[in-house]
């Protein structure tokens, strides 16, 4: 018999698996050529219900369902992560559908499910449920990559994103199986028990397999090939999903594969993974004149300086990477909604040059996405800011002296590209008068709310990164 | 009274940005939000008035501080408080802001509200690298100093200013990156942030592993402050973002950006490592004397006024330099008035050309000659500021260059000698350009119908003039708030210079002699 609690611990997917399927269920009896808002508020109060259970459930620390899931603060964490980046991605997807003329209930659905697979991924201890979990997540997205139906580039994404994505599941799946031959467990804590006591090769096998699977959906050297391709097509709110919610997620498991089993054997994967991520990111990301490919390489550059987080370790390398996961979301999902908001019908406009003169044209809008780069840059009042500085410092304390000089030198070569748009938005002086469409007030909640967090993780960092700290420990105990 | 002590520096600080603020929330209704933007900036003028009316002289260490934990972890605090060196760039930056307001009144037109907002955030980003103590809050306002100039630059500049505004937010950035390092590195050896706890800390030699790691800190921290003031090699940048930056942009870039870099060297590179600046000294020296000379003869033969302006404060900035690294009490509170007094005379010359090109709209030398006639006004406050830029006894710039030279002298002859000649130089290039823009025949035809100076001009103008008469004729002033804040930043240097160290009584007595002659 499961003792209630047990449903407890898995309350905010429970909630979110029901809201998806009431959505596919009620969107047959909209008829064919009608809004499907009320689909997306549906999916809305889903979201807000979950978040709800999410508070909830964190009076009710501890496992379940046979030691397969675990509700901790660090569970919880990425739990909040996850459900305020689908929220903004739900709220700015309102718009984008109505003007794309993309009338399909499923859309909101697949979102959900797709939540409910990362914040299982967060919450899972048994590598078997992160994979079934991880596959959740997966598959939703892949749908969602292809969504521009009439896009030749948007199928291209998809396929690639499947067939590449699948891939690399293999891979994981078989780091899992040796894991499990190596110590006839395949729960996180349980391995840890065991791996402290014996060391085999195939535990170094295992730990490397998995990490190829996990940096693939997080895109990090050398397993990004995919990125600027499937961020290109896919749907723009979709890419700012993409690059946030599951990339959060990932880490989180890579979080708990690589630190709460004691794994050994990772410190040179991950340090030659974050060099390759955050130089070839960012050198990828000077030359582009697409605004969703440059921050597509943007994204691989911002896995390379989380896993500087990695290296470095400890409660506290842990704490820095769980803050950067979440300034990096609030950030990149604004940016990529106000850039939804820009691309126009068809996906037309998202080159820079159709960027110039947005000063002038919409100034709200261009001084928000002004704030977000910066962000992304790590300048002072803004959340990107502390991150980089939290994961910096970490690495330096962990005297990783010869990384951080690679971070640093690559963050202040980013800033050129950032510039860059910014430089296109206020001073570039040809005349530009395609106009821009007024923020509906959805898109504008969902703008604000990134913003606001932003920035709040850029003045008062304090209350977020106690969070993370205790998510560390957690992680660790 | 204690409660405004105790807030009038946060007070100070964020007037202007709340002013941006509310900025925002403004019609686009040109008028209005100048006259607000100028209203907000005399406020703060007067707000920042209290610092030197209530501040105690003589007394050792940081006043009207504030301190309140803002981070746990990293342990940050909000912990603001000035001396006697910052509470004057303090009210430099105060002073200059509401005429850069009255200087834009018209060559801003399109886009202003952005200007204004822009402006006033700058105002507060600079106020605060003057005021804040704790390590990480200044780093926090020293890049957000960033950000406004370069959109100031790039979206109101002239011709290439998008080159300028790239190239000047990317050196900056850069160099500022490794003040970051320097400063986490401190942070992870002390665990702290704060200024004085960390000056207190190596002092004591509490700190493992400094004596190894010192000179890549000073290094760290000096390279972000070069290339701020500008020293020679570093000082590529500052030509062009002077000449495509808009009028105001220069006064505030000149007046107050570029003493943020001596402020920061003075402060941070001497206060926190003595034993690294003496070591580094006669190589700084020697690129400080550099850019007095070269700037002096790069400046001599520019074609472009503004150009040749910008020069001459890689020129002035270099005796600062020199003043700071001379290790001598007289040297360094000479390069403390320097920064002021080039603040006003740079600032007010950025003004005056301003003021030329919102009629003209060039900066060619080629193009004037001869507007002494239609301009007579416009001719006399140039010939005074020019002046006083030069180093003329009873104008300020005279005051600080003095000191600084006696300083050099004290510390090394051949630095006095070699740096002198920078005085002669900056006569020569300023007396050659003035006279060929302003004497001789009307050469071109459309110079005729220039008008003179307006009411509003004037305005802007007049304030300029005093403060650099004032500061001229009566340094003490000045001097009296300065001088014990510089020998109690000074006291950790051991041995020789305390010797060496005239009183403030000397100083103000050799300066009075001098003036009085």
């Amino acid at each position: 018999m499961i003792p209630i609690v047990d449903y407890i611990r898995i309350l905010p997917e429970i909630v979110l698996s029901i809201f998806a399927i009431l959505v596919m269920l009620v969107d047959p009896v909209i008829p064919t050529n009608e809004s499907k808002k009320p689909l997306g508020y549906l999916g809305l109060i889903g979201v807000l219900a979950a978040l709800g259970a999410t508070a909830y459930q964190s009076n009710f620390y501890g496992d379940a369902f046979f030691n397969m899931v675990r509700v901790d603060a660090f569970s919880i964490f990425f739990h909040v992560v996850v459900l305020l980046v689908t929220l903004v991605v739900v709220l700015s997807s309102f718009e984008y559908l109505e003007i794309q003329k993309i009338q399909a209930g499923e859309y909101y659905g697949l979102i959900l499910l797709a939540a409910v697979g990362m914040m299982l991924m967060s919450s899972a201890i048994e590598l078997v449920l992160i994979f079934i979990a991880l596959e959740i997540s997966s598959i939703a997205t892949y749908i969602l990559a292809g969504f521009r139906r009439r896009a030749a580039e948007s199928a291209e994404s998809s396929i690639k994103y499947f067939l590449l994505g699948s891939f690399a599941t293999a891979f994981f799946l078989y780091g899992v199986a040796m894991v499990f031959g190596a110590t006839g467990t395949t729960n996180v804590y349980r391995i840890a028990e065991v791996l402290s006591t014996q060391h085999s090769v195939l535990t170094y096998l295992a730990v490397s397999l998995m990490f190829v699977g996990i940096g693939f959906k997080v895109a990090s050297a050398p397993f990004h090939v995919w990125t600027p391709d499937v961020y290109e097509g896919a749907p723009a709110p979709i890419v700012g999903f993409m690059s946030t919610g599951p990339k959060a997620a990932a880490f989180a498991v890579l979080l708990r594969v690589l630190f709460a089993t004691g794994a050994p054997g990772w410190f040179w994967l991950v340090w030659i993974s974050a060099v390759l991520s955050m130089t070839i990111g960012n050198i990828g990301a000077l030359v582009q004149n697409n605004v969703k490919r440059l921050l597509a390489y943007s994204s691989i550059a911002h896995a390379g300086y989380l896993l500087v987080a990695f290296a470095a370790a400890q409660t506290l390398g842990i704490s820095a990477a769980i803050f950067y996961a979440a300034s990096y979301a609030a950030m990149n999902v604004g940016a990529f909604a106000i850039v939804a908001h820009l691309s126009g019908k068809g996906e037309r406009y998202v080159t820079l040059e159709d960027y110039i003169g947005l000063g002038r044209r919409s100034p709200l809008l261009a001084a928000m996405l002004t704030m977000f780069l910066l962000s992304l840059i790590g300048i002072p009042i803004t959340g990107g800011f502390f991150a980089k500085f939290y994961v910096f410092s970490a690495a330096l304390q962990s005297n990783l002296v010869g990384l951080t000089i690679i971070g640093v030198i690559n963050s202040a070569i980013a800033a050129y590209y950032y510039l860059r748009i910014i430089v296109y938005m206020y001073m570039h002086d040809e005349r530009n008068d395609t106009p821009v469409a007024p923020i509906s007030v959805s898109l504008g909640v969902g703008i604000a709310i990134s913003l606001i967090a932003t920035i709040y993780l850029g003045v008062l960092p304090n209350r977020v990164l106690a969070d993370a700290v205790r998510a560390a420990q957690d992680l660790l105990k | 009274m204690n409660y405004i002590d105790n807030n009038i520096i946060t007070v100070v600080t964020f007037l202007p940005f709340i002013g941006g603020l509310l900025l925002t929330l403004f019609p686009r209704r040109d008028r209005d939000i100048r006259w607000f933007a100028l209203g907000i900036s005399l406020v703060t003028l007067l707000a920042s008035l209290h610092l030197p009316w209530y501040y105690v002289r003589g007394q050792a260490g940081f006043q009207f501080e504030q301190d309140i934990p803002w981070i746990t972890h990293p342990n940050i605090h909000y912990h603001l408080g000035i001396d006697g060196i910052s509470m004057w760039l303090v009210v430099l930056t105060t002073f200059l802001t509401p005429l850069c307001v009255l200087i834009s009144w018209k060559s801003v037109h399109d886009r202003v509200k952005e200007f204004f907002i822009l402006m006033l955030i700058l105002e507060t980003a600079m106020i605060g690298v003057f005021v804040a103590l704790d390590l990480f809050l200044f780093y926090f306002f020293w890049e957000a100093t960033l950000i406004p100039m370069a959109l100031i630059i790039g979206m109101y500049g002239h011709g290439r200013r998008i080159y300028a505004a790239v190239k000047f937010f990317l050196y900056t950035m850069i160099a500022s990156v490794f003040m970051l390092a320097s400063v986490i590195w401190l942070y992870a050896h002390t665990g702290s942030f704060d200024f004085v706890v960390i000056q207190s800390a190596i002092q004591n030699a509490q700190i493992d592993g400094f004596d190894s790691a010192a000179q890549w800190l000073f290094l760290g921290f000096f390279v972000a402050f070069a290339v701020k003031v500008p020293l020679f090699p570093l000082h590529t940048w500052l030509p062009d973002a002077h000449v495509e930056a808009p009028t105001a942009g220069s006064v505030l870039l000149a007046g107050v950006l570029l003493k943020m870099g001596t402020y920061g060297l003075l402060r941070f590179n001497l206060g926190l490592f003595p034993e690294q600046s003496q070591r580094n000294a006669p190589w700084i020296i020697v690129l400080a004397i550099i850019s007095i000379i070269s700037g002096a003869l790069v400046a001599l033969v520019q074609p472009n006024v503004k150009r040749l302006v910008a020069y001459t404060s890689v020129s002035h900035l270099g005796f600062v330099v020199l003043g700071i690294f001379s290790f001598t009490q007289i040297g360094i509170d000479g390069a403390v008035y320097q920064m002021l007094a080039h603040g006003i005379s740079t600032g007010a010359l950025f003004m005056l050309l301003g003021m030329i090109y919102e009629r003209r709209h060039t900066y060619e030398i080629s193009e004037y000659g001869g507007i002494a006639t239609p301009m007579p006004v416009y001719a006399t406050f140039f010939a005074f500021i020019m002046l006083s830029s030069i180093g003329l006894p009873l104008l300020n710039g005279f005051v600080g260059e003095f000191l600084i030279l006696s300083g050099a002298f004290q510390a090394r002859q051949i630095y006095g000698i070699l740096a002198a000649t920078g005085v002669i130089w900056s006569a020569c290039y300023l007396l050659w350009m003035y006279q060929r823009v302003f004497y001789g025949q009307l050469t071109h035809p459309v110079n005729n119908n220039l008008q003179d100076m307006d009411a509003r001009e004037r305005v802007s103008m007049w304030p300029l003039a005093m403060a650099a008469l004032a500061m001229g004729v009566a340094p003490v002033l000045w001097l009296h708030s300065i001088d014990p804040s510089v020998s109690f930043a000074l006291k950790q240097f051991s041995g020789g210079f305390q010797g060496a160290v005239p009183s403030a009584t000397h100083v103000t007595q050799a300066l009075m002699q001098v003036i009085g002659r």
